[in-house]
């Protein structure tokens, strides 16, 4: 699965409606994705996740400008996030599976918040990046 | 068989009854095919699915699309025998459709997006909970039957 020159434009385009809310969407997604798939707070035991948890603001905060740069490097998302890569492969180690989880997520506030701008097209290729930086993330588990 | 709650049934009663079928229908459908193109092969006989447009603007793709959500609708009156509510539409899908079952959580997860786009902040984080395990057991439904 590649992204052509269209989807990185889409993606692009998107990315800079939702920039200046990173913090903000970032802790939604999380909340949503706790909330809607509570196998994920596995991760987070040492977290409070409760509505409103500073911590939950924090982590979605570092979420969304993770995002954000892969979104600014979409030629090199590999490269971007190769330290974040290797993160999640030696320390995090969390099951592949849950990258979709997040990317649905991220997916349903970007659609309550900019239901205009995720036109079918803008929202394909929104979903093909979020695959990428999936892949990316868990490209050196093994 | 699966619990719902009485807080479950009531997101699930209020937002359905503000969806208009035909029209979340349709676009759940199109945003299907368009997001996931390899959903298109089993519309051969669909006409034009050539592009976002195409597809968005074609009839058959709406008129299947408002058949589909529909269908969905039987789950919302039956949440207590969804199995044998999709009984006959789960031999359907496996025998004469030959389709994954994974496409079925393939529309699912289009149909939640479709939705938070339309209640925005309405769909809050229990709602959208509430709707990812109802289309999740819709997709389980209709694969029961399979063999």
């Amino acid at each position: 699965m590649v992204l052509s020159a269209n989807d990185k434009s889409n993606v692009k385009s998107i990315f800079s409606k939702i920039s200046s809310h990173a913090e903000e969407y970032g802790a939604e997604t999380l909340e949503r994705m706790f909330t809607t798939y509570p196998q994920t707070k596995t991760y987070f035991p040492h977290f409070d996740l409760h509505h409103g948890s500073a911590q939950v603001k924090a982590h979605g905060k570092k979420v969304a400008a993770a995002l954000i740069e892969a979104a600014n490097h979409i030629d090199d998302i590999a490269g971007a996030l190769s330290k974040l890569s290797d993160l999640h492969a030696q320390k995090l180690r969390v099951d592949p599976v849950n990258f979709k989880l997040l990317g649905q997520c991220f997916m349903v506030v970007v659609a309550i918040h900019h239901p205009s701008a995720l036109t079918p097209e803008i929202h394909a290729s929104l979903d093909k990046f979020l695959c990428a930086v999936g892949n990316v993330l868990t490209s050196k588990y093994r | 068989m699966v619990h719902w709650s009485a807080e479950e049934k009531q997101l699930i009663a209020s937002v359905w009854s503000k969806v208009n079928v035909e029209e979340c229908g349709a676009e759940a459908l199109a945003r299907l095919l368009i997001v996931y193109p390899w959903t298109q092969r089993f519309f051969a006989s669909f006409g034009n699915l050539s592009s976002p447009t195409a597809i968005i603007g074609n009839p058959k793709v709406r008129a299947h699309g408002k058949k589909v959500l529909t269908s969905f609708g039987e789950a919302v009156k039956n949440l207590e025998n969804l199995k044998a509510t999709y009984a006959k539409l789960s031999e359907l899908h496996c025998e004469k459709l030959h389709v994954d079952p994974e496409n079925f959580r393939l529309l699912g997860n289009i149909l939640i997006i479709v939705l938070a786009a339309h209640f925005n902040k309405d769909f809050t984080p229990t709602c959208q909970a509430t709707w990812q395990k109802l289309v999740g057991v819709v997709a389980h439904a209709l694969a029961y039957k399979y063999h």
